[in-house]
């Protein structure tokens, strides 16, 4: 990939800051979706909660399905597939999907490799739990970090605890002297290069998101002010009592994200939250697909 | 002087830093009050539909329109020119509707149409030009100074108070067209030259 596509292609994540992404399975949901002000939309054909009630193999979704999507809203439309599928990450660039989440949702197609991203001019969104995966990903071509969570679940704690795993280990190499960025690219498994930008800047190189269980108003805030550019909610609001009231208040949060009085207006009588499932009950744990 | 940048949703950091670059504070605007304390507002890229929603539930859309029709000097980069634009291919209705322009919306078609080229801006000969899912100003009103073109087709225009564009100068190293609004427009709005 040619250099001014890559930074094309970072520069739609950076349009895509102090939004929410939200997931949708139809053309329908996708509308209300825009409506409530979401920035883009992970087009799929199951949301994580079902995917985990289902069970069995998880793949990329129905290109028929995704492009009814695009045809329904002017916002970007991502679509995942499965990692180290990259001939269904082909399909998605060739019907012109506008990201590309090479997602642990689904079931892992590779257990060794990822995608190497860098061939693809569509752009590509990783999950990554600390600095390491999330510049590994980075060094394969991603041009986007979201935190992996625990999806489907309706529970913060394991977006909390990658978000705060990947800032302190970039606070602790943007306090290092030089000399040592050696030893923490061995230590990470990364390209020098990528360390000495952590180094530099005290942040990634490419815009980073939170996912992965943000199901209220204050999940979403929370994640904020913790650092996050943005918010992906995947099925905390299809999977919730009025979807349209929750997305416009998860949507207002992550703009508003520091004024707790706002916040508690958007938090009233929004409906049933989805039904939560506790991430240490739960026999799926997506966030150790991919290392 | 004092420049806001609307900070709702997208890009806006990069345009604060931009600003900053040439020596001029910044203030990010996310209440109707903020308007009161800036000599110029910046609308930043990002998702048009997201920013025209939450300008109206916070409150923020009249008055920032009241502003920009009194001569508030305003730049607005891909989502902003969409803002401002009085006529939008396709819909019904618009936003702020204050530029004479009539846009079209993702009009270069999804990412994979994103590209980047060079084209003069004044004393520049390669001014960097970014278009990410861009809008294309599909006809304008004759009072409008064109200050950017690609391929014949108006891409940075100027009508009073308000420059608009349809590419990202914020994601580029080059601040001259911040400059230029900085000093063309801002300046000259607070000390007019007779």
């Amino acid at each position: 990939m040619e250099k001014s596509r890559y930074e094309l292609n970072k520069g739609l994540a950076q349009m895509l800051k102090g939004g929410v992404i939200m997931d949708v399975t139809t053309p329908e949901q996708a509308r209300i979706a825009e409506k409530a002000g979401a920035c883009a939309v992970m087009a799929l054909e199951r949301i994580p909660a079902d995917i985990r009630a289902a069970g069995g193999v998880s793949r990329m979704s129905d290109p028929k399905m995704i492009k009814e999507i695009q045809n329904a809203v002017s916002i970007p439309v991502m679509a995942k597939c499965r990692i180290g599928h990259f001939v269904e990450a082909q399909i998605l660039e060739a019907i012109e999907i506008d990201y590309i989440d090479e997602s642990e949702v689904l079931t892992p197609a590779d257990d060794v490799y990822h995608i190497d991203k860098r061939n693809f001019k569509v752009p590509f969104v990783c999950g990554a739990k600390d600095l390491g995966e999330a510049l590994r990903r980075i060094n394969e071509g991603a041009a986007m970090i979201r935190t992996k969570g625990e999806p489907g679940t309706g529970d913060i704690i394991q977006a909390v605890r990658h978000m705060r795993k990947i800032n302190a280990d970039i606070r602790r190499i943007h306090g290092m002297s030089e000399d040592e960025l050696f030893e923490v690219a061995k230590e990470l498994q990364v390209p020098y290069d990528l360390v000495a930008y952590v180094h530099k800047n005290g942040k990634l190189p490419v815009v980073n998101f939170a996912a992965g269980g943000v199901a209220t108003p204050a999940d979403a805030a929370l994640m904020m002010q913790l650092g996050a550019e943005g918010v992906f909610v995947g099925s905390g609001i299809f999977k919730s009592g009025d979807p349209f009231k929750r997305a416009s208040a998860i949507v207002s949060a992550v703009t508003n994200y520091t004024d707790a009085k706002l916040i508690a207006q958007l938090s009233e009588n929004l409906g049933e939250a989805m039904v939560g499932i506790n991430s240490d009950e739960i026999e799926i744990i997506m966030e150790r697909r991919g290392q | 002087m004092v420049i806001g940048v609307l900070a709702l949703q997208g890009a806006f950091i990069e345009h604060k830093k931009m600003i900053e670059s040439l020596g001029i504070s910044c203030i990010e605007v996310r209440q109707a009050k903020d308007l009161e304390k800036i000599d110029g507002i910046i609308l930043p890229g990002g998702e048009s539909t997201v920013q025209g929603l939450l300008l109206k539930k916070h409150n923020i859309f009249e008055p920032l329109q009241k502003k920009i029709m009194e001569g508030l000097p305003v730049f607005a980069t891909c989502a902003g020119l969409i803002l401002l634009a009085n006529e939008i291919e396709g819909d019904s209705s618009h936003y702020l509707g204050t530029l004479p322009v009539k846009i079209k919306r993702n009009a270069y078609g999804r990412q994979l149409g994103s590209f980047t080229t060079y084209q003069p801006f004044e004393d520049c000969s390669d001014f960097p030009l970014i278009f990410i899912r861009a809008p294309y100003i599909s006809s304008i009103s004759k009072d409008i100074d064109v200050l950017v073109e690609n391929k014949g087709n108006p891409v940075a225009v100027r009508y009073k108070n308000q420059v608009a564009m349809a590419f990202h100068p914020e994601l580029s190293e080059n601040n001259k067209l911040h400059q230029y609004f900085i000093e063309k427009v801002v300046a000259q709005t607070l000390s007019p030259i007779v």
